[in-house]
């Protein structure tokens, strides 16, 4: 059958079972907005701001295994969504975003709403396709889905111009992908799997090292086994939590920057590291010289080789599928009678016990002003675990990686690589669209929330219960303790004078909201909130404004150099 | 990189990536994205159309340059990698110098790419240019062995290399 590119888009979309697509219309994408007119299989979610929409397909694909989907239009459309392209790519996130072009005609001409959005995003994609003849418009968009999901995920985008949407051809939607360029390695090496047990069996002070690959490869259960059967300790960054469940014995916490003591003192000092999805970042372990200080052997599971060996050495590197090795490991230890040293994992376990009896996360909430803290830790409690979370970026990101206990993968989504202020509510948006029926909160600051507030309007218009939980400390929290810590007090335009009436505003959009200022008050207004099934709730907690998050490795120092309290100042 | 950070050793990349438009630049965005050095690039078709041969010569401690084999292999459009000087290889790069020849220079000029091997081919009443090919010393020493002032121009290609016997960069 011929028909058009714009239609070829929509039938390859809905080939790919595409349910939501995030976006904004414009000139080069009328005709493929046309098609999306005349059929309901695709179901289009208006945003208010590209960088929204590529926000929300990315909570979509975090909060599930699918690949979130966005569509823009050319120009400022495509330069809009690059923030969000770059936040799922340093996360690698599997999107596909589809950007509309000036006709083929114009490209190069400098026409109205012309970018080189394909130039401008390369360094942020996983791969991107400029589309020069209609009959690639199909292949392209199979292999880009491909692309984005296969190997380390990552957003893709497709470039089409406009005049290519109104051409004809014949539609046949591929059923298999081929490229000689681009295989990635599922199994890992059989022998490499052997020694990695050999290592793990003769540890006397092992240490798991999780990170966003074993959510991202659909692993947790497999790990969760895995150390539950070794009896090792395991830790989570940023982006791994709800990878191991927060709420186990064996959990001792996030590691990094504002890890828990345990964690990181457990990293440091751990004779054998395995480290599963993770690519000791620049947050997680502090400085690398330190971090080599200490002799250890490290395992290192990852599917993409360029993340092993990058930052630390790395004595047996398995490269693949972690969900896959870490399966084989597990067969491999069912499958001989030999188990790790009982006596030396004692010994690392009262350790272990005496770093977490430090409690690096206690506070006090008195009874006048309320504690970030509290709030996350109330929330928790209010949704007994079970919510999806998104957070913004700051100190609020921090407290709820801390304080909210995840037990399950793809619960918690934040902008960890890139820490994109603004993603929180957005991804809200994707993330209740792809669970209709559950929880979902936003943890977010009065700078943050800001920076995507108009999505407000999207959330009244699809009726997105979202709760958001805005810990509002009337500061640029995070630039805030830096300057107290490292900048002699000088808060240099991190106060926001002038701040909006958060209540009245969301109301205005049409929601409810409320504002509270008292510690007694928390529970019931967290309460009231999610009670209201089908009713965005804003609630507007005005928090110490002098609160910092601890523990704090300071940028560039070792990992075991922790302030762990403003008496440690 | 926590080790061999001082020792930055030359060495000659040659890959196979489809020939589509917008590779050289993946290619040359990723040098200078990751900070690493490019002394010089070349990329042209190969005997199959569909695939282009480039040569880059870089520079860097062992762990760099093992990350930038890796992040190559990490393009989508790279079918492969190798690292030429890992092994046994053959380097050339091709020089044009367009040099004054005037006077006793004339005489001077024609010997002197004589001794080089090299070949004029382009002549006036006060020029030659001369073509040379080699690896990049023997086209350094030409250049150092004649008369800096007498030099008009020089264009050198970047050096493509290939290994010797039996190894072969091929699909």
């Amino acid at each position: 059958m011929v028909i058009t590119g714009a239609e070829i888009v929509i039938r390859s979309l809905q080939e790919e079972k595409v349910d939501y697509l995030f976006g904004y219309p414009g000139g080069a994408v009328l005709y493929i907005y046309d098609e999306l007119f005349k059929q309901d299989k695709v179901r289009h979610v208006l945003v208010r701001h590209e960088q929204a929409a590529i926000h929300a397909a990315d909570g979509y694909a975090r909060s599930t295994e699918k690949v979130g989907v966005a569509l823009v239009t050319s120009g400022p459309g495509a330069t809009n969504a690059v923030t969000g392209i770059a936040t799922a790519y340093c996360d690698s996130i599997p999107m596909v975003i589809i950007s509309g072009q000036v006709p083929s005609s114009a490209i190069g001409q400098d026409a109205f709403q012309e970018v080189d959005t394909v130039g401008i995003t390369r360094p942020c994609v996983k791969h991107n396709f400029l589309v020069r003849d209609v009959r690639d418009i199909a292949p392209t968009i199979k292999k880009a889905f491909y692309l984005a999901k296969s190997g380390r995920p990552g957003p893709v985008l497709v470039d089409i111009p406009k005049d290519i949407t109104a051409q004809k051809c014949e539609f046949e939607y591929p059923q298999t992908v081929a490229m000689r360029s681009y295989s990635p390695v599922v199994k890992g090496h059989h022998g490499q799997i052997k020694k990695a047990l050999q290592l793990l069996l003769e540890a006397k002070r092992p240490m798991v090292y999780a990170g966003g690959g074993v959510v991202l490869g659909d692993a947790a259960d497999k790990l969760t086994a895995l150390v539950r059967k070794l009896g090792f300790p395991c830790t989570n960054t940023l982006m791994g939590l709800g990878g191991y469940p927060a709420t186990d014995r064996q959990f001792v916490g996030m590691l990094g920057m504002h890890g828990n003591y345990e964690a990181n003192m457990g990293m440091h000092y751990c004779d054998v590291l395995l480290a599963v999805g993770a690519r000791f970042d620049d947050r997680v372990i502090g400085s690398p010289a330190h971090f080599a200080s200490e002799p250890r052997k490290i395992i290192h599971i990852d599917i993409d080789p360029s993340s092993i060996s990058k930052r630390v050495k790395v004595d047996v590197p398995i490269v693949g599928d972690v969900g896959e090795i870490l399966g084989e490991l597990l067969a491999l230890l069912d499958g001989t009678t030999e188990r790790p040293d009982q006596e030396g994992l004692g010994d690392w376990w009262k350790q272990i016990e005496e770093w977490r009896r430090r409690d690096c996360l206690k506070f006090n909430q008195g009874t006048d002003v309320i504690k970030p803290q509290f709030v996350v830790q109330k929330l928790w409690e209010v949704t007994g675990g079970d919510a999806f979370v998104t957070s913004d970026v700051g100190q609020h990101q921090m407290w709820a990686a801390q304080y909210y206990k995840f037990d399950k993968p793809r619960r918690w989504v934040n902008s960890g690589g890139l820490g994109t202020m603004g993603f929180g509510l957005p991804a809200a948006m994707g993330v209740q669209l792809a669970h209709p029926g559950s929880s979902v909160a936003c943890i977010t600051g009065e700078g943050s929330v800001q920076m995507n507030i108009q999505e407000l309007s999207t959330c009244k218009q699809f009726r997105l219960p979202i709760k958001v939980i805005l810990l509002n400390n009337g500061y640029l929290g995070m630039v805030r303790q830096w300057q107290e810590l490292f900048h002699g007090n000088r808060y240099s335009e991190s106060y926001m004078d002038a701040l909006p009436d958060f209540a009245k505003l969301a109301e205005a959009y049409g929601h409810v909201a409320l504002r509270v200022q008292k510690p007694g008050d928390v529970e019931d207004a967290l309460r009231e909130a999610f009670k209201r099934k089908n009713d965005l709730v804003f609630l507007d907690f005005q928090v110490d404004p002098t609160e910092n998050v601890y523990p704090m490795v300071q940028g560039g120092k070792g990992l075991t150099d922790m302030i762990l309290s403003a008496e440690d100042l | 990189m926590v080790s061999k950070q001082d020792i930055h050793m030359r060495h000659v990349i040659s890959l196979l990536i489809e020939n589509e438009s917008g590779a050289l630049s993946r290619v040359s965005g990723l040098f200078s994205a990751r900070g690493y050095n490019i002394e010089s690039l070349t990329v042209a078709p190969t005997e199959d159309a569909s695939l282009s041969r480039m040569t880059i010569v870089t520079s860097g401690s062992d762990d760099i340059v093992e990350q930038i084999t890796k992040q190559l292999n990490k393009l989508v459009e790279v079918v492969k990698v190798v690292d030429l000087s890992e092994s046994a290889h053959i380097e050339r790069e091709l020089m044009l110098v367009k040099v004054r020849a005037t006077g006793k220079d004339r005489e001077e000029m024609k010997r002197m790419a004589d001794i080089f091997r090299g070949r004029i081919i382009d002549v006036t009443d006060t020029s030659y240019v001369i073509e040379l090919t080699g690896t990049q010393a023997k086209l350094d020493s030409f250049v150092g062995a004649i008369d800096a002032d007498l030099i008009l121009e020089t264009v050198r290609s970047g050096i493509c290399g290939v290994g010797r016997g039996d190894r072969v960069l091929k699909v």
